[in-house]
């Protein structure tokens, strides 16, 4: 049974990685040029890792599904990036930023990579800035800062409601130049179905083209996976219609441990199901919560009346309404962490308060904001005695500037306008913590595949705090990777090109074509999404946001069931030799069933409630989640064995040297 | 709601294409306009036929993916949305509704309603971006203070999500929106400007081999960019252009 080896650098935990930097070894300039780094994922982490190595020498391939490496998910990010500036002097550092991100993922992250996070953050804003990142400033020219859920400081750097638009965009901007040089060859439509293994070592992938169907064969001495979050298990999700777990699992199962697949984030201010066409979810950033305010009526005949339309949620009255989180919560208020917002808002719904036809909504909302920036600016403007009219005019212009491109997104889905009645929101899966396994250098449990962003594990613990992963994947894919990759290809400078003419890559390109055509012989009568659809409800109602013993074990016998009538009835028109987006998604699908049916193995095996992995088994009197250190205090990595239902569990025990662990408390 | 669809079916690049005639039935308000492509597709599927290929991605308008020429307008009858935010609430039970891919000689078809756009990719490779390294070896963030006015002029310039409306939309299919909204963001920028000269020269010579038109001053693709990027952004890259001619 191999040993899990997270390879954390010997000394304090403020100087682990800058030692470790001056310890590891480098590959000189003129070798670089002889070296190949494939890269799969174009978004923060793929990105910037590709525009990074290229510049450094390396001769990159970066692959993606989508037509435009620019149109990667990272651009739909909204609210903001995270660094430790302490530009606002509200008494932020390091420390803090280490010390919120452990603590806001219930103490199941690694100290040591968490604190490299911490500290290559400041750089991230100096190199998005560097690069023409545009963002938000105040009227003396330096940059704005907002405040995000579980902390107490302004850490968040913002462009409007399109951070990470931008900084996706600045990092297409810096691989578009490498392309221009030569350095990146890029393959836009084209789709990683394996990964090839020689002699032990990650050495290539198998992709498709997504246009001729061409099965292809790519050689390089290592392998970056930047591939995402598997979030569309659910179906319904936040995530973009093609974001999918293949590039991670197909790793998963040529040998990279999977781990903590049950950790995963539901957000709480997304906007609320409307029917059974749904196919996606659209978030409502989490910005809002600095100036929307959530609640429920605090009577069951006002809930009745405004379900029937009688009644208007303005025309009730301050004091019949329930602002949950504030009563809950006084110190974090409305900026509690993700997990407990969801939880809270779950915890309404449930009891009846849900405001909308289907129970599952409650209200932000921006009326008391609206009023006091109105307020504030009419002073600004020296208006004496305003209206009541001016007053909410000007403040909703404040608002505009703040969140127009949210509001008029809301607007045009709902068809209701937030600036003059409260938005109604409910919780949506929206971000996966867990991921493939990696060591401190970013490496899986296979030598030469490195994985980076969302799609490892290492830095979110049990629930990820808001604008923390737009600083992760830019960490790993620009401050992180590039060097810790140079340590394991020292070794390559004498490899020479490997060839796609060897044995593994035409016995792995050839199972992927087996593969290919096994699922277009099929000629069964159901769609993909009709498959997709009914293991998202699985997922979502028992692999969600509150799981037990019983639901669990229903699920994993419902998703064999699901994985056979698959194989038995899926239906793909067309041929494989065109472009086919219907056996695009049979393909991914293929693999969210087998990560669904891990993902709920793994809650099951956590009997304990950390972040946004809730036991119901596991709770405090008042209904919050309750950790079992002793028992837990560890990472899950899953070893495939053949047989998805079957996997093999591995432990690597969590050790906190500088965090005490006390049971999380946002009152 | 009921309606019938007339949509641009084309097997591939070379093939011929033509209009094909679509009835359906239970059309929801609140469904988007990719939501009834979706029921429409799980119907063709159900009776053997090759579903209609088209692209998208995100489905909150963010992503740039989705292109669809709408009842002769991009993006669909609805102002500031991509097609993946129209709502079928903008139509009527009854409408007859005709869906075609973009047209421009530099946006090739692949399939259906799938367009090549990898053109546009091309022009920014030839100058869309800063040339600094990513080591984070550059100074503080907030060492050279931005004029609030200039930041967002190129926050709203930056926030082109490169879907190409405005091509469909130009009747001689120009990119100067496009290219204008990149060349004046980075313009506006006190780091944009040690290559700016060179930048709108590479820039403007790269979107000009992609063989797009000229631009005339219609103002068709400001009205239909799904961004609301402004007319304002080609005068400012024809001035920035002039200037690197003349000091050239």
């Amino acid at each position: 049974m191999p040993i899990l080896n997270s390879k954390i650098p010997e000394g304090s935990i403020d100087k682990k990685w800058s030692n470790h930097k001056s310890k590891i070894r480098l590959v000189n300039p003129a070798n670089k040029r002889l070296i190949d780094v494939i890269v799969v994922g174009s978004g923060l982490a793929g990105g910037a890792a590709s525009a990074s190595l290229a510049e450094l020498g390396y001769n990159v391939k970066t692959f993606c599904f989508q037509d435009s490496p620019r149109r990667a998910h990272s651009i739909a990010a909204q609210g903001g990036i995270n660094a430790a500036k302490n530009y606002q002097g509200d008494g932020d550092s390091v420390y803090r930023l280490f010390y919120d991100t452990i603590k806001g993922g219930d103490y199941r992250s690694r100290e040591a990579n968490v604190h490299r996070l911490a500290e290559v953050s400041a750089n991230i804003i100096d190199q998005c800035v560097a690069q023409g990142v545009p963002f938000a400033r105040e009227y003396g020219g330096l940059l704005d800062n907002r405040s995000f859920g579980g902390v107490l400081v302004s850490r968040t750097f913002y462009a409007k409601g399109q951070t990470g638009q931008q900084l996706l965009l600045g990092a297409y901007s810096a691989m578009s130049r490498q392309i221009g040089k030569g350095k990146i060859k890029m393959y836009s439509r084209h789709e990683m179905l394996d990964l090839v293994i020689v002699d032990g070592k990650a050495r290539g992938i198998i992709a498709r083209n997504l246009v001729t169907g061409e099965i292809q064969k790519h050689s390089a001495h290592a392998v970056v996976l930047g591939s995402g979050g598997y979030g569309n298990v659910f179906f319904l999700s936040t995530n973009a219609m093609g974001s999918n777990v293949t590039a991670a699992w197909k790793t998963h199962i040529k040998g990279a441990f999977f781990s903590n697949p049950c950790f995963t984030q539901i957000h709480p201010t997304c906007i609320p199901v409307s029917g059974d066409h749904q196919s996606k979810l659209t978030l409502m950033s989490e910005s809002l919560r600095n100036d929307g305010r959530i609640w429920v009526p605090k009577n069951m005949e006002d809930v009745l009346a405004i379900r029937e339309g009688k009644l208007k949620p303005t025309e009730i009255s301050a004091e019949n309404r329930d602002y949950y989180l504030e009563r809950r919560y006084p110190s974090f208020g409305n900026l509690v962490p993700r997990d407990v917002a969801s939880r809270a808002a779950k915890e309404r719904c449930d009891a009846g308060y849900g405001v909308n036809k289907t129970g599952e909504a409650v209200y932000l909302d921006f009326a008391s904001a609206i009023e006091r920036y109105g307020k504030e600016k009419a002073q600004v403007l020296n208006i004496d005695n305003p209206s009541e009219e001016e007053i909410l005019s000007l403040g909703r212009k404040v608002i505009e500037t703040k969140y127009g491109n949210l509001f008029q997104m809301y607007y045009k889905i709902v068809d209701d306008d937030p600036y003059y009645t409260p938005m109604q929101i409910y919780p949506a899966v929206h971000y996966t913590m867990g991921g493939l396994w990696v060591d401190y250098n970013l490496m899986s449990t296979i030598p030469g595949c490195f994985v980076a962003g969302e799609a490892n594990f290492s830095d979110h613990g049990a629930n990820r705090l808001g604008a923390s992963a737009l600083m992760q994947g830019l960490a790993d894919g620009y401050f992180v990777l590039p060097y810790t990759i140079g340590d394991y290809l020292a070794d390559d400078i004498r490899t020479g090109p490997i060839s796609t003419d060897l044995p593994e890559f035409e016995k792995t390109a050839n199972e992927v074509s087996e593969n290919i055509s096994k699922l277009m012989n099929i000629k069964g009568s159901k769609p993909v999404d009709y498959f997709h659809k009914r293991l998202g409800k699985v997922m979502w109602n028992n692999v969600g946001m509150a799981r037990n013993a019983e639901g669990l074990n229903a699920a994993i016998d419902e998703i064999k069931i699901i994985r056979e009538e698959f194989y038995d009835d899926v239906r793909i028109p067309g041929d494989a030799n065109e472009l086919n987006p219907e056996l695009e998604k049979a393909l991914r699908v293929a693999d969210l069933i087998d990560l669904g049916q891990l993902m709920a193995i793994d809650a099951l095996n956590r009997s304990e409630s950390c972040g946004g992995h809730f036991r119901e088994e596991s709770q405090t009197e008042e209904g919050e989640a309750l950790r079992d250190d002793e028992n837990f205090t560890y990472v899950s990595a899953w070893e495939y064995t053949g047989d998805p239902s079957k996997p093999n569990h591995h432990k690597e025990d969590l050790v906190y040297e500088n965090i005490k662990l006390v049971q999380r408390s946002y009152k | 709601m009921k309606l019938t669809l007339k949509i641009w079916r084309q097997k591939g690049p070379e093939e011929k294409g033509k209009i094909v005639t679509y009835p359906i039935d239970n059309i929801d308000g609140d469904m988007s306009f990719l939501e009834m492509m979706d029921v429409l597709n799980v119907e063709l599927v159900k009776k053997g036929e090759s579903p209609v290929a088209f692209d998208h991605d995100c489905r909150e308008g963010i992503c740039g993916s989705c292109s669809m020429y709408i009842d002769g307008e991009a993006h669909g009858p609805d102002r500031g949305v991509t097609t993946c935010q129209l709502h079928m609430r903008k139509f009527k039970d009854g409408d007859t509704i005709y869906i075609e891919p973009w047209r421009a000689k530099a946006f090739p078809i692949i399939k259906d309603l799938v367009v090549d756009r990898s053109s546009f990719d091309r022009i920014m490779n030839a100058g869309g971006y800063i040339s600094v390294n990513t080591s984070g070896n550059t100074i503080d963030a907030n060492a050279t203070p931005i004029p609030k006015e200039d930041a967002d002029k190129a926050f709203e310039a930056a926030t082109c999500i490169g879907c190409g409306a405005c091509v469909a939309s130009c009747k001689n299919a120009s990119a100067m929106l496009f290219v204008s909204a990149k060349v004046s963001q980075l313009a506006l920028l006190p780091q944009g400007q040690v290559e700016a000269k060179d930048r709108v020269l590479k820039m403007v010579e790269a979107m000009d081999e992609e063989g797009f038109g000229n631009c005339t001053n219609t103002g068709a693709c400001e009205v239909e960019c799904p961004k609301g990027i402004s007319l304002e952004n080609i005068a400012r890259m024809n001035r920035e252009y002039l200037k690197a001619m003349v000091k050239k």
